[in-house]
């Protein structure tokens, strides 16, 4: 199937929709071809291998005043005529929807970047030699992880003659090296997975686990902290989550103000979705374009979708989204800007492996924690849940690697913490002592999804407890 | 069509070398709405039809899913499956073995009195319309319902003769409250947050009576906003059953699974601290910790006939009287332990790799109740209602809150708590359950993350109220 089959397929439910509903009828339609592809490796073999192809269409039909949404993986014409059939039926019985927010005028898209042909359709083969690669390097420790590669190719049509069309493809690969109980992780996500370096990620991995063997269990309590953008990954998303979704701030449910200072003046955040390969419209074919959310400490915006940014007087910032009118629109595509503006771009697979020394494994995290007097190196968060949305206090688990920092020096491997931090508070004015300037692209658990950030030094972070409680 | 699109994609995957092929096709219809402050929020309905194949060619899987269910496209699906696993090869693991399991010929359906997708929407609409709106008039900042429902039908074929078709129907909902003070916000669900779910009819929703509890649970999320804050410290800790179902989950049913446990989720969701080779040995609790694996109970939410590899539901132990003694586990999982039965693989839809999940992992009733509990309590806290969880990588170190807490002191409930959170670690939380309740519910969880890509799972857990020993509550920021 190509772009036009998706484009083809999106007029003829908007057809369907004014035959079914009438010409007053209001629709909008989104059409997505996705070819996913996932090789997972463990005890340093594959043991999982998936691939699948599909063709999902979500529609939100208006009428009468009210409003219902369906999706359905047949398009054969018998499954388009019961998918506009099932959701008008639907509209039909729903009670009125007076904040129904009108469809997306038509506008120009924006082009997207080029799409990877050869990452787009890559071989289960390709995908293994990638994981060979890590195998190998991780120098007989165990290993695990995936190589991913996906396509996605897409077509927005709705019943106000706006339409909208785009392709995407993305590589990612995750993966740990264990070294007797003590693990060490190496992430990264590209546009083509031709970036991605299995070997080089592989003996990032494995040195990191070799220093983090033997570790001691220190007590819980304040300690300053060198994140690695792995765990500042963790920040961003629940930041995005549970802050800067329009839905939850027009519920009072989110710490967001706009036009306070809320984050220290080294804090610059975008959700920036076109800095890689991605449709480059969304659920209701507004634009996807770059959104400031924070600028130099002072909170400047949330996310929008048409629903949300018309309850709080402002317009979509193109997060319409699946789920959005229940979860609410969540930036996905966060970029916390490094120290160095003019170096304004993300560090491939081999810059992810480059210094390799074990604990320290890249010369912008050597930086900053060269500068730590008595603190903590942290390599990733894990199962951090919040506690308490508005003030956004999360607790979470260290992994893959924690070091006690001394003099500027990694002295010790250090056993797993729990933390209980409010992130705003963490990343608060005059708690950021530093930033890298070599920032890391990390794939989320889907593809689209992802965080890029540098490493973080901060002053303060809560470990409540420690591994044995 | 289902029986042929699968047979046709198991002999493509066959014909192209495989040793052992499986297919699933499955058909789902999906349906959820939400309610806001007394409207309707968003109402979806979901439709997806297609079909996977798994093909073992030496030691290696592979697995391919297609949404179309033509002979070609079947056949393409099982040769894709074949050549994935193939691929596999270049980096091999050990020769996989499956243990053996009848090769049943077989129809199941889950048990539902009215058909949650029969009941007319404007039904569904009005309850939820109607506790959102009075949880509203009671107080609540924000009053939201939600119901889902899943209608599912599969047909499974394997290349050792396996021929089932299965129907299952599960669906529930709930209501929660939440009231917005200064710097946080404090909420109230019931019966838990997005609600109870099983493996039943519309039933199960009507028998919850979600707008008897609207007032109540909006009045007492207003309420938290000036209750003491739970004190920190050691003392006992009485949990309610909805809780306690999370506790297990979190804290024995993931730690029971055996991918985990041999290392194949190491990257992800993680390993677990339990060592096969202290199976039928370790003590895992105190006696009265008796810890059933049992997809045959009517109406839980993790019940079915047969699992997506073939294997009959049948009830196992995973804890007697304290001592572990049983896993979670899968044809090729057990092969590698050494262990005799699989049973508890299941897929997240047509178009993802089968693989160990929980199914209903949960407590045997205990001799008390929760108001002996209470009575034989002189200074504690009772906590119920999960509002957060987090747990390590090896499924030892927890930390959970709940959304009320309350005083216990000289046997009786005393003033209410806000943000209660408890941590331990799990063995030794286990170790110190000294009275369990007979008051079982078989509570489900809809949302169950594991896997690469991501699959959510259904479980069910029976669970009642309990007492612990010796925990350390009010951990905070």
């Amino acid at each position: 199937m190509s772009e036009g089959t998706e484009r083809d397929l999106a007029a003829r439910v908007v057809e369907l929709v004014r035959r079914v509903a009438g010409p007053a009828a209001q629709a909008e339609v989104l059409v997505t071809r996705s070819d996913l592809a996932l090789t997972r490796f463990a005890n340093s073999f594959i043991h999982q291998n998936v691939a699948e192809t599909g063709t999902t269409v979500q529609l939100r039909l208006h009428v009468d005043g009210r409003t219902a949404a369906g999706g359905s993986s047949r398009v054969d014409p018998d499954g388009l005529a019961a998918l506009v059939e099932r959701t008008r039926a639907a509209a039909r019985l729903a009670p009125p929807d007076p904040a129904w927010p009108g469809l997306t005028a038509p506008a120009p898209t924006p082009a997207g970047r080029p799409v990877d042909e050869a990452t787009a359709f890559a071989s289960p083969d390709e995908r293994a030699a990638r994981v060979r690669a890590f195998v190998d390097a991780v120098e007989g420790l165990e290993a695990a992880g995936y190589c991913r590669t996906s396509y996605r190719s897409g077509a927005f049509a709705n019943s106000a003659g706006h339409s909208a069309v785009g392709r995407a493809a993305e590589a990612a690969m995750d993966g740990i090296a264990r070294a007797g109980g003590a693990d060490g992780v190496a992430r990264h996500s590209a546009d083509r997975l031709a970036d991605l370096e299995g070997a080089v990620l592989g003996a990032r991995a494995a040195a990191k686990a070799r220093a983090a063997t033997d570790p001691i269990e220190l007590p819980p309590g304040r300690y300053e902290v060198v994140l690695e953008p792995a765990a500042v990954a963790d920040l961003l998303q629940n930041l995005a989550w549970y802050g800067f979704n329009g839905k939850r701030y027009a519920e009072r449910q989110s710490f967001a103000e706009p036009g306070v200072a809320q984050f220290d003046p080294a804090v610059t955040l975008v959700d920036d979705p076109l800095h890689a390969s991605t449709l480059p419209f969304d659920l209701e074919g507004t634009a996807r374009r770059a959104l400031p959310l924070v600028e130099a400490g002072t909170t400047r915006a949330v996310a929008h979708d048409r629903r949300s940014g018309a309850e709080v007087g402002a317009g979509s910032t193109g997060h319409g989204m699946a789920g959005g009118s229940t979860f609410g629109p969540i930036p996905r595509n966060v970029r916390l800007l490094p120290a160095d503006r003019a170096a304004d771009v993300s560090v491939g697979a081999a810059a992810v492996g480059a210094g390799v020394t074990g604990a320290v494994g890249d010369p912008d995290t050597a930086a900053l924690v060269a500068g730590v007097r008595r603190g903590l190196l942290v390599s990733d968060f894990w199962y951090t849940r919040v506690l308490d949305p508005k003030q956004l206090v999360v607790t979470g688990l260290t992994r893959n690697g924690v070091w006690l920092v001394e003099d500027g020096v990694p002295t010790r491997a250090v056993r797993d913490f729990r933390f209980t931090e409010s992130y705003p508070r963490a990343l608060g004015p005059g708690r950021v002592l530093g930033l890298g300037r070599s920032p890391v692209r990390q794939p989320d658990r889907s593809d689209g999804s992802w965080c890029e950030a540098p490493t973080v030094r901060l002053s303060s972070w809560n470990f409540t407890g420690g591994a044995s409680g | 069509m289902g029986f042929d699109a699968a047979t046709a994609a198991v002999q493509a995957a066959l014909d192209a070398g495989a040793r052992y092929a499986d297919a699933r096709v499955m058909h789902r219809r999906y349906e959820s709405m939400s309610a806001r402050n007394g409207d309707v929020e968003e109402l979806a309905q979901h439709e997806s039809i297609g079909l996977g194949v798994r093909a073992l060619v030496g030691s290696g899987w592979g697995f391919h899913a297609v949404p179309e269910l033509s002979d070609a496209a079947a056949r393409d699906a099982g040769r894709r499956a074949a050549a994935i696993a193939t691929a596999s090869a270049r980096v091999p693991g050990p020769p996989i073995d499956l243990v053996p399991v009848d090769a049943a010929v077989a129809s199941w359906a889950s048990d539902c009195a009215v058909d949650p997708l029969g009941v007319p929407l404007s039904d569904k609409g009005d309850l939820l319309v109607g506790a959102t709106a009075t949880m509203r008039e009671h107080g609540a900042d924000l009053a939201e319902g939600l119901y889902q429902i899943w209608d599912t039908t599969k047909w499974f074929v394997s290349s050792e003769g396996h021929r089932i078709d299965q129907h299952i129907r599960e669906c529930g909902g709930g209501i929660s409250a939440t009231s917005i003070g200064d710097g946080e916000t404090q909420r109230r669900s019931y019966p838990s947050y997005r609600g109870q779910y099983g493996t039943t009819g519309w039933e199960l929703v009507t028998s919850l009576d979600l707008a008897a509890h609207a007032a109540r649970i909006a009045e007492e999320s207003r309420e938290l906003l000036t209750a003491p804050e739970c004190p920190a410290g050691e003392t006992d800790l009485i949990l309610g059953g909805e809780q306690l179902a999370l506790q297990i989950h979190e804290s024995v049913g993931h730690a029971i699974e055996l991918d985990r446990i041999l290392g194949w989720e190491a990257a992800f969701a993680g390993t677990s601290w339990l060592d096969l080779a202290r199976l039928g040995s370790l003590r895992y609790g105190s006696e009265l910790m008796n810890v059933t694996i049992d997809p045959t109970i009517p109406g839980a939410l993790g019940s079915f006939g047969f699992d997506d590899e073939g294997s009959p539901a049948v009830a196992r132990d995973a804890v007697r009287e304290g001592r572990w003694v049983g896993v979670l586990a899968g044809r090729d999982s057990a092969a590698v332990a050494g262990l005799g039965y699989g049973g508890s693989v299941r897929a997240d839809g047509w178009a993802r790799l089968p693989m160990v999940r929980m199914t209903n992992v949960g407590l045997e009733p205990g001799p008390h109740t929760l108001d002996e509990i209470i009575a034989a309590t002189d200074d504690g806290v009772l906590m119920d209602v999960n509002r957060s969880w987090s747990i390590d990588d090896k499924r030892l170190n927890f930390q959970f809150g709940c959304e009320v807490g309350w005083e216990v002191r000289n046997g009786r409930r005393g003033r209410m708590l806000r943000n209660p959170t408890y941590t331990g670690i799990g063995p030794v939380f286990w170790r110190s359950m000294d009275m369990l309740s007979s008051e079982t519910v078989a509570w489900g969880t809809p949302n169950c993350g594991k896997g690469q890509p991501g699959q959510i799972g259904h479980t069910g857990h029976p669970a009642a109220p309990a007492r612990f020993r010796g925990v350390r509550v009010g951990v905070r920021a």
